[in-house]
């Protein structure tokens, strides 16, 4: 007894000396600055003087800002619902012919691979006025649409967003089907059941722990796609896709650090409170 | 019988379809290529404001040429600079990710200490922070340390990153606890037990990391822009969309050369690339 109580005090010291390196890391990069970063938050520019609430309140009455905020808000209501849908279309079609799925599913997910920057020239060719999309809507004889400088932008940005991503939500989609026993669906063809009541009954309830985390995971990496709108429009982009990643790279640019940093932990604090919220959630299904 | 053909027969179009909006992309950059300057002008140059109409797509170049690959190879010093820039930046990030995250990974997976949840919490709510909230604790750092414009800008906050670690852990659940006891009782010191136990059950775990930690850095676009200023430090990402149409042919070999590390990465690392998003999405 006494003889484990000294082991488990070394596996501890042990424990530290494995974490230490990160857990510096950690400090010197991350933590250590973002304390900074909370307490510039009350401070002017050059973080020399208290000023209290003063750089959030004019975050928040920020024209840019609020257009940035409104326009996330959008991206994500428009885009998370769509992508989880594509990509669990995906993932059924795939099953449902495997083992001939597999090259369907390396080539959805091959996107992912591809760097955004090595596309910014066939975006272009594509979606410019004078691109290819508009050659095909003209000759189908409809109206060429602007589509960078109109709020077309937005949808090309949606497109683009499910393009490089629905390969990864229909790798977690895939899992969480593999996760439903097949003795389910073999008592349910016994039962007489159909393809579409098993879907209903067996597929979906089954998929619901999946959805809670696929929608966290995508929700967070729709911040990414910053990369896609920089790249296919530039720093000042129509304003319906003016995310809130373009107004803090404006802002930095500008170095106006108080105002940025009240807008970091604005954003930290409602994602944080998301999380918790989602996490709280988690926890309540796994006690029932 | 009968219906359920057609029915995989229906999906197999559809899925065809969607397949193909993935393969003509990198169809479109392979011709590109391989297109004579003159050509890709009369093709795509009404987009580049080079000609009226509208922009035309071949599936095939009338005369394939090398000459865009070759001129980006032995005229473009610039291109070498940048290539160097963008592996200078990602591979010492990536290996940097796994010396510090293993073993970090390894206590939080495999080893029992007071503070391990609240550290397990605390690495999984900075992994799902994106960069911007990131960017001002990120400068401020990297300014009082004199960094700003160096490559280490970038390396140094991504070795710290903590979805590697987050991965990493994954693969180490796998670890029998019951193995690394014993080892500990033989007497084997807690650093061997993980070099002869760890490392070599968790590989999955930690080659999942690293593709994704490639993948990421390699498409990297937000930090090089914001912490290098002088274009000597650039990385391919940041030079590609400087496109002129002057530069055509040249672009367009650039967009190949910088696709191809990561597709090949992608052909060879497909399965640790799936297992690494399965390990995000698991609930914990």
């Amino acid at each position: 007894m006494k003889r484990s109580a000294a082991h488990s005090r070394s596996e501890a010291r042990g424990a530290w000396l494995f974490m230490a390196p990160s857990l510096c890391g950690l400090c010197i990069f991350v933590l250590i600055p973002f304390a900074e970063t909370v307490r510039r938050s009350f401070c002017n520019a050059l973080g020399t003087s208290w000023k209290g609430l003063d750089n959030y309140r004019s975050v928040l009455q920020n024209q840019a800002f609020r257009l940035a905020a409104a326009n996330t808000a959008r991206f994500v209501a428009v885009c998370l619902p769509l992508l989880l849908a594509v990509s669990l279309l995906l993932a059924l079609g795939v099953r449902m012919l495997r083992p001939g799925g597999r090259a369907f599913k390396t080539s959805f997910l091959l996107p992912m691979a591809v760097p955004v920057a090595s596309i910014v020239l066939l975006w272009q060719t594509l979606f410019h006025e004078n691109g290819l999309v508009n050659r095909l809507l003209t000759s189908a004889g409809l109206p060429a649409v602007d589509f960078m400088g109109t709020g077309a932008a937005f949808w090309v940005l949606i497109f683009t967003y499910l393009w490089k991503n629905s390969g990864y939500d229909m790798i977690l989609w895939l899992a969480g089907l593999d996760g439903i026993p097949q003795t389910l669906y073999e008592a349910a063809a016994a039962d007489g059941a159909g393809p579409l009541a098993q879907f209903r009954c067996i597929t979906l309830p089954g998929l619901l722990p999946t959805l809670g985390l696929t929608a966290v995971l995508s929700l967070l990496n729709t911040f990414k796609v910053f990369r896609e709108a920089y790249l296919v429009a530039g720093s000042y982009p129509h304003r319906s896709i003016y995310l809130l990643q373009h107004l803090f790279n404006n802002w930095f640019l500008d170095l106006d650090l108080g105002r940025l940093s009240a807008a970091a932990v604005l954003v930290a604090a409602v994602l944080l409170g998301f999380i918790l919220l989602l996490g709280r959630i988690w926890k309540g299904d796994d006690e029932v | 019988m009968k219906r359920s053909k057609a029915a995989q027969r229906l999906v197999t179009a559809v899925l065809a379809a969607v397949a193909l909006a993935v393969w003509w992309p990198l169809w479109f950059m392979f011709c590109g290529v391989l297109t004579p300057l003159d050509e890709l002008r009369v093709t795509i140059g009404p987009v580049l404001g080079l000609r009226e109409g509208y922009a035309v797509w071949t599936a095939l170049p009338s005369w394939p040429t090398l000459q865009p690959l070759a001129e980006l190879l032995f005229d473009t010093p610039e291109f070498f600079v940048m290539f160097w820039n963008t592996c200078l930046q990602v591979f010492p990030q990536v290996i940097g990710q796994v010396l510090v995250g293993a073993p970090a990974a390894w206590a939080l997976s495999r080893l029992r200490f007071r503070g391990k949840k609240a550290l397990w919490g605390l690495y999984i709510v900075l992994m799902l922070l994106p960069f911007q909230v990131m960017m001002v604790p990120h400068y401020l750092v990297l300014n009082t340390l004199g960094l700003l414009d160096t490559p280490l800008a970038i390396i140094l906050p991504g070795i710290f990153s903590t979805f590697p670690v987050f991965i990493m852990a994954k693969g180490f659940d796998a670890v029998p606890r019951a193995m690394v006891e014993a080892a500990a009782l033989d007497g084997a010191g807690m650093f061997p037990a993980f070099v002869r136990i760890g490392l070599p059950l968790g590989v999955p775990g930690i080659l999942s990391a690293m593709v994704l930690g490639f993948l990421d850095a390699w498409n990297a676009i937000e930090q090089p822009m914001l912490f290098l200023k002088s274009a000597s430090n650039w990385p391919l990402s940041l030079y590609l969309p400087q496109i002129t149409a002057g530069q055509l042919g040249l672009s367009m070999a650039a967009s190949l050369l910088m696709l191809a590390p990561a597709l090949l990465l992608f052909l060879f690392g497909q399965k640790y690339l799936e297992l690494g998003i399965q390990a995000s999405g698991l609930k914990e």
